[in-house]
């Protein structure tokens, strides 16, 4: 049976209950009778608000969003998957429900959103005894997720996670989880808060971002979002990890407004240690008098932009096996906006390290940042004879994590790597056996360097070779 | 009238001033797109033919288009004054740049004829002083041509004789494309007469002797022709005998030869040039010494004649000494004489004091196969289509022959060491006795050179054409490439290993049925209106996609003693790690020795198309991560709605209608959820795994594509019954398209199969490879070769859970298959293609190349639920 990749109509359910004196006043609040079955035709299907419950002291309204699947497909407008996928059809993600809801909330209840109600102006204006719950809310992160929201806002949350299936109870838990909120608060800051956070906590729109989700953020986040003390995450999630969007947040006032996802967390000064190896990479090839470089393996270009910058470098290439890759790497370098001249000193070309490819030969040097540890070790030796064997250059340069140095991070489970798409890491003492055989296998003479304030018994998180053909 | 002969293959300038009669000779005697004229090109780049200032820039492009024809061997002629000595340096240069002859033909008319014509010329004339010049310089240009480079020079001396004169075009002295063999070609002899003696009867020649006991010649009862690649003196102890055989077979027809490198220097020894006697000279020029002068002018005509390389056999064989590159062959210029003779050297010498070669073979990606000799090795073998037949004879190895087109080896060992060599022999593939597993070995023993079994980022990425066996041409866009290049080389299997990925399938043509999305009916339907009368179904397993390969051969696929082979899934990643490989493929192993398969197939390896059980083995995590997960959230939203609907009901709210539908919805999840958990098995280890083989692809020798289905079940049978527990059985019915009974017994076994929760069937031709029968579509004849016919309940799990519901039904049912049919047909074509060439024992680069391409393919974005 093959992969298959599926849509599916969701149905979800926010329920929104108030406890106080003439509890059904909150059909005004909400601007829905409480005595109709209203639906709304959406786009993405069917929303229906209706009362299972209204008597003087309580009152719940209910917002069913029932998504039309096959709409959803053929909508070219909406694009379903995660944030790396192009195409709306190819999605691992089944259900991209939550930011629909979101959607379905900001048109349904626009005008108690805005917290005006000329009927109950008063009532509007002071916060109520509220229980809000939202059935089945898609999570990406660690429980207690959306706890960690909801919670600096004044909310009473109870999150309770949905196994995936009951017949197989070793699966755990599912990422969808049931959450109730109690508090008193302002209805409509309520309704803004939900609207803005859904999509936060799926880490997915249904749509592309545009510039008019700043707009959106800001109105929904007023008089709330400022002091939130996961501000910067909630903003990143929200504008999907577009970096010149966030930067257009005005009460954004991080000065580090650089992409620092969840996993970069994982490993404490990471972000620092990143920067070490730039420099170093760039001290060896200056001490090398490396004018013409290849970096091999350049993902989105950090060192691309470092060498850039860097007028020694007459000829740079960076090569990637990701066109994905590429594309970030060229927008990061900004070069569709170079000149015929500058735009000469730098090449961008889809390669891959185990074949040989002719375009990269007889460079002064070839950098290896962080490239063999995600090769498959049976796979290494053709890594090796295209760089060292065929491509030949005067020198070649090489980053990789020492595996030793692991167990100084206390979230890293023992025996496991740095990051998941590695397929090894080296000790320092593997990393020599290699380095010798390199260089007498293919005639270089090789250095040993270490990268990062070095342990004294486990030696520095990341090593570093620099080979010079003999 | 005068006829001119050319080469088949040259450059043509055209001398002549103004007014000569260029262009009317060249309209004559050549085709219109033969020409190339400065006037036209003039007016492309400048809209005047006659604007000078245009010059530079319409010569530049007018040599562009000529190097672009002369690339692609295509006779060109320049219409241009070209009276300047300078203007044919170019011309002449050019030609050598691209290997060609540089031919003149000189239209020498008079100048009054030249003034004459000027000034009748309505569309431009020249001042009369222009033309005048231009006689002159033809004039002080005439004695030195031969000098400048041409090659031919032909000079028409008048009005009459240009206007008679034709052109005839003759072979170029390699070309011997007619002659399609049978050949036996053989290595380098070096003056070791016996051991060719040897040789030649081994390989059923006939020896003619003289009186005294001399071999005069040879000859073969079904007439091959031996070809010598050259080398045929020095070192060895008796040189001339080998000449006055070579030669007395050559005179009969019965062998033809190409000159290696000491025959050039036999030859300018014989001509009385100095030259160092090293490497065996001496030893020669003694023996011939004994032999009487008329014999030394024989042999020193005979090796002058000899032509750098032959083209044979319509171009599939070239021979030259030290080889040819794809470029050279079937060219003419003192670069590829030199190429023919010493191979691509560097210039530098080794330790040994011999010249470094740069290893030509490894980069060659040329059609036609290039046997050689030049470099002594331990053994004959094929190098990306290429092999050396020099094993040393005379330094104590073997004389060697490659009978062609049969491509068997046949060898001979030497009587003795005749002579040491200065450096030990080493093999053609060095790294294979390595310790190391770099591909094709390389590193060891030649670093800075690739092997075979390296792949070249331009074998793959860039737009490509293949030529398939079974569906002509397929194209892989470039955009196609990129996108499997990522997958190739982070997660597949290394290339050696993956000699075949299989293609994807389309699924049947929609149903008419109302309450159905896929049925049978319509695959028997769409088999019968090809002319495909026989099928057969077979049950679609719940598991996962599995190519096996099981070798007792690893050198086959370049590896190192013991390997055993791969598992590894539609994409290439392996299914488990290499020890657990190992153990799978040992138990496989076991059930194809007790099966006696290794003897009926006489094969040391074998290929298999399979399933591999269970899903959730490869799949749990898609299984939670996906399936479950909506199933989960769909129940849990669902569950509280209909809380919160039956107490708004209660309140005497109007939401029976809602309450309703979210019920069914209710019962949709249920069945979703019933559906996935069927493939699901509890959490096995790789013991516990099971393989259903449905088809063997390939063994030694044969690709098995056109052996009917039947056939491959009854190996798999014998399987089943060896290993009962490892082997799955494969369900399966034949059906007769045009029977109405026998199908409809097809769609009530396809009902049986899917009401218990199976996933459906494969409707394939019964025959195997099936090609449409009735008239030709051009060689795009291939017939589907499975069409899938899911479940109604399996389709749950694609579609969604309330994919039933007739709302649904009918938008589902307006789907386009036709990129997915012919996405098919491509993939399994270039699939057909990967197995016939790695049969064929072509090099690597020509397998991975046809394999990537389904990979490429498979980036296409096809609604993934088809």
């Amino acid at each position: 049976m093959s992969r298959t990749t599926q849509l599916l109509g969701g149905n979800l359910l926010v329920t929104i209950t108030y406890t106080g004196p003439n509890a059904s006043d909150l059909g005004y609040l909400l601007h829905k009778n409480p005595g109709k079955v209203q639906p709304f035709e959406l786009n993405v299907g069917v929303a229906t608000v209706f009362y299972p419950e209204v008597t003087a002291e309580r009152c719940t309204a209910a917002l069913l969003l029932e998504v039309d699947a096959i709409d959803l497909v053929r909508n070219k407008h909406i694009r379903m998957g995660t944030r790396d996928s192009l195409d709306h059809y190819i999605n691992d993600r089944p259900y991209v429900s939550s930011s629909l809801m979101s959607v379905a909330l900001g048109k349904v209840f626009s005008t108690a959103m805005s917290g005006r109600c000329n009927e109950r102006p008063e009532l509007a204006a002071s916060p109520l005894e509220l229980v809000i719950q939202l059935s089945s809310v898609p999570v990406m992160g660690a429980p207690g997720f959306a706890t960690s929201l909801f919670e600096p806002l004044g909310w009473n949350v109870n999150e309770v996670p949905i196994p995936y299936d009951s017949k197989f109870p070793t699966w755990g838990d599912s990422s969808y989880v049931k959450i109730t909120l109690t508090g008193t608060m302002l209805l409509n800051d309520a309704l803004r808060q939900i609207y803005l956070l859904l999509p936060v906590m799926e880490d997915a729109k249904h749509y592309w971002v545009s510039d008019a989700e700043v707009g959106k953020l800001m109105r929904a986040g007023a008089g709330w979002l400022e002091t939130h003390p996961q501000r910067a995450m909630i903003i990143q999630r929200y504008l999907a990890h577009q970096r010149n969007m966030t930067e257009k947040v005005a009460f954004h006032d991080e000065e580090d407004g650089s992409d620092t996802g969840d996993a970069a967390q994982l490993v404490p000064a990471r972000k620092a240690l990143r920067s070490l190896r730039l420099e170093a990479v760039l001290t060896a090839l200056h001490e090398l008098g490396t004018r013409r470089v290849v970096d091999m393996g350049c993902g989105e270009g950090a060192l691309l932009q470092k060498l850039f910058s860097d007028p020694t470098f007459s000829s740079i290439v960076g090569t990637d096996v990701s066109p994905h890759m590429l594309n970030r790497a060229e927008e990061r370098l900004r070069l569709r906006e170079l000149s015929d001249r500058q735009r000469e000193r730098v090449r961008l070309l889809q390669s891959s390290a185990t074949y040989l490819d002719d375009r990269l030969r007889d460079y002064d040097a070839v950098v290896l940042m962080e490239v063999v540890e995600h090769i498959e070790p049976e796979r290494l030796a053709a890594l090796e004879s295209s760089v060292f064997g065929y491509a030949k250059p005067k020198a070649v340069v090489v980053t990789t994590p020492n595996a030793e140095f692991n167990s100084l991070y206390p979230q890293l489970p023992s025996g496991s790597f740095r990051h998941p798409d590695h397929r090894f890491e080296w000790s320092r003492a593997e990393f020599d056996q290699w380095i010798v055989s390199i260089a007498s296998t293919y005639g270089y003479r090789a250095e040993r360097r270490s990268i990062g304030d070095a342990d004294e018994l486990l030696g520095a998180p990341t090593q570093m070779a620099i080979f010079k053909r003999a | 009238m005068s006829e001119l002969a050319i080469p088949e293959l040259c450059l043509v300038v055209l001398i002549g001033p103004s007014g000569s009669g260029k262009s009317t000779f060249a309209a004559n005697n050549f085709g219109t797109f033969e020409t190339l004229s400065s006037d036209f090109f003039r007016g492309m780049v400048s809209n005047d033919m006659n604007d000078q200032g245009a010059t530079k820039a319409a010569f530049e492009s007018l040599n562009f288009v000529a190097g672009k024809r002369l690339d692609a061997g295509l006779l060109t002629v320049i219409d241009a004054t070209s009276v300047q000595a300078d203007a044919r340096r170019q011309l002449v240069a050019l030609a050598k740049a691209h290997d060609v002859l540089p031919v003149a033909i000189v239209l020498d008319v008079p100048l009054s004829v030249s003034l004459e014509r000027n000034d009748s010329r309505t569309d431009r004339t020249l001042d009369h002083h222009i033309i005048k010049r231009q006689h002159e310089q033809l004039r002080r240009s005439l004695k030195g041509l031969g000098r400048e480079g041409f090659r031919k020079i032909h000079t028409l001396e008048s009005v009459e004789a240009t206007e008679k004169a034709s052109i005839r075009r003759e072979p170029l002295l390699n070309d011997f494309r007619f002659d399609e063999g049978p050949f036996d070609v053989i290595g380098d002899v070096h003056g070791c007469l016996s051991e060719l003696c040897t040789l030649l009867e081994k390989l059923g020649y006939r020896l003619t002797r003289d009186g005294q006991g001399r071999v005069l010649g040879a000859e073969h009862p079904q007439r091959r022709k031996a070809i010598f690649v050259g080398d045929l003196v020095d070192r060895g102890p008796d040189s001339p005998s080998v000449l006055r055989l070579v030669m007395g077979m050559v005179a009969q027809g019965n062998a033809r030869a190409v000159p290696g490198n000491h025959e050039d220097k036999l030859v300018k020894a014989l001509d009385g040039k100095k030259v160092q006697t090293s490497h065996g000279l001496a030893q020669t020029l003694a023996q011939l010494a004994t032999e009487p002068e008329e014999f030394r002018l024989e042999v020193k005509n005979f090796c002058r004649g000899l032509v750098s390389h032959l083209v044979l056999d319509q171009g599939r064989l070239v021979v030259a000494h030290a080889g040819m590159i794809e470029a050279y062959q079937g060219r003419a210029s003192a670069r590829v004489r030199a190429f023919a003779l010493y191979g691509d050297t560097t210039g530098e010498t080794d330790e040994y004091g011999l010249p470094v070669r740069y290893a030509w073979a490894n980069d060659y990606r040329g059609e036609a196969a290039v046997l050689y000799g030049h470099t002594p090795t331990l053994e004959a073998e094929w190098v990306n289509g290429t092999m050396c037949l020099d094993t040393g004879c005379v330094f104590g190895g073997k004389l060697t022959a490659l009978r062609y087109p049969e491509r068997e080896v046949v060898q001979v060992p030497a009587e003795k060491m005749w002579f040491p060599p200065a450096k030990p022999l080493t093999p053609a593939h060095a790294a294979k006795q390595s310790g190391s597993v770099p591909p094709g070995g390389g590193a060891a023993q030649d670093p800075g050179e690739r092997t075979d079994g390296m792949l070249k980022m331009s074998d793959i990425l860039g737009k490509q054409t293949i030529q398939t066996s079974i569906h002509g041409r397929v194209s892989i866009r470039q955009e196609q490439a990129a996108g499997a290049l990522e997958v190739m080389s982070r997660w597949a299997t290394d290339p050696r290993w993956m000699p075949y990925l299989p293609p994807t399938m389309s699924p049947v043509a929609t149903s008419k049925l109302p309450d159905h999305l896929e049925h049978p009916a319509e695959a028997f339907e769409s088999y019968n209106k090809v002319g495909v009368e026989a099928v057969i179904c077979e049950e679609k397993h719940m598991g996962s996609r599995a190519v096996v390969l099981l070798t007792r051969n690893p050198v086959k696929f370049d590896a190192l003693p013991g390997w055993r082979g791969t598992v590894y899934t539609r994409t290439g990643r392996p299914f488990f790690e290499q020890k657990t490989t190992d153990e799978f493929l040992s138990r496989i192993d076991a059930a194809v020795e007790e099966a006696g398969l290794w003897e009926e197939l006489a094969t040391d390896w074998i290929l298999l198309d399979a399933e591999l059980l269970p899903w959730s083995f490869k799949a749990d995590d898609m299984i939670r991560g996906q399936y479950a997960a909506v199933g989960a959230s769909a129940t849990s939203g669902l569950d509280d709605a209909v809380v919160a609907l039956e107490q708004a009901l209660d309140s005497g709210a109007d939401v029976a209608a809602l309450l309703r539908r979210i019920r069914s919805r209710q019962e949709n999840a249920a069945a979703y959820i019933a559906a996935y958990q069927n493939y699901t098995a509890p959490t096995i280890g790789p013991e516990g795994v099971q393989l259903a083989p449905f088809q063997v692809l390939a063994s030694e020798g044969a690709v098995h594509s056109g052996r009917d289905h039947t056939w491959h079940l009854d190996l798999v049978d014998k399987l089943v019954k060896a290993d009962p527990v490892l082997i799955r059985p494969t369900r399966h019915i034949v059906i007769s398209t045009g029977s109405k009974d026998s199908t409809s017994a097809g769609v009530k076994w396809w009902q049986e199969l899917t009401a218990d929760g199976g996933e459906g069937m494969v409707v394939k031709p019964l025959k195997n490879l099936a090609l449409r029968s009735g008239k030709s579509r051009g060689g795009k004849d291939l017939v589907q070769p499975g069409i899938k016919v899911r479940g109604r309940e399996y389709l749950r799990m694609v579609y969604g859970p309330d994919y039933t519901d007739p709302h649904n039904l009918m938008r589902l049912k307006d789907r386009n298959l036709a990129l997915k049919r012919s996405l098919a047909l491509r993939e399994y074509a270039l699939g057909i293609e990967a197995l016939d060439r790695l049969v064929a024992g072509e090099p690597l680069w020509r397998v991975h190349q046809a394999v990537f391409g389904v990979l490429a393919l498979e980036s296409d974005r096809v609604d993934p639920r088809l």
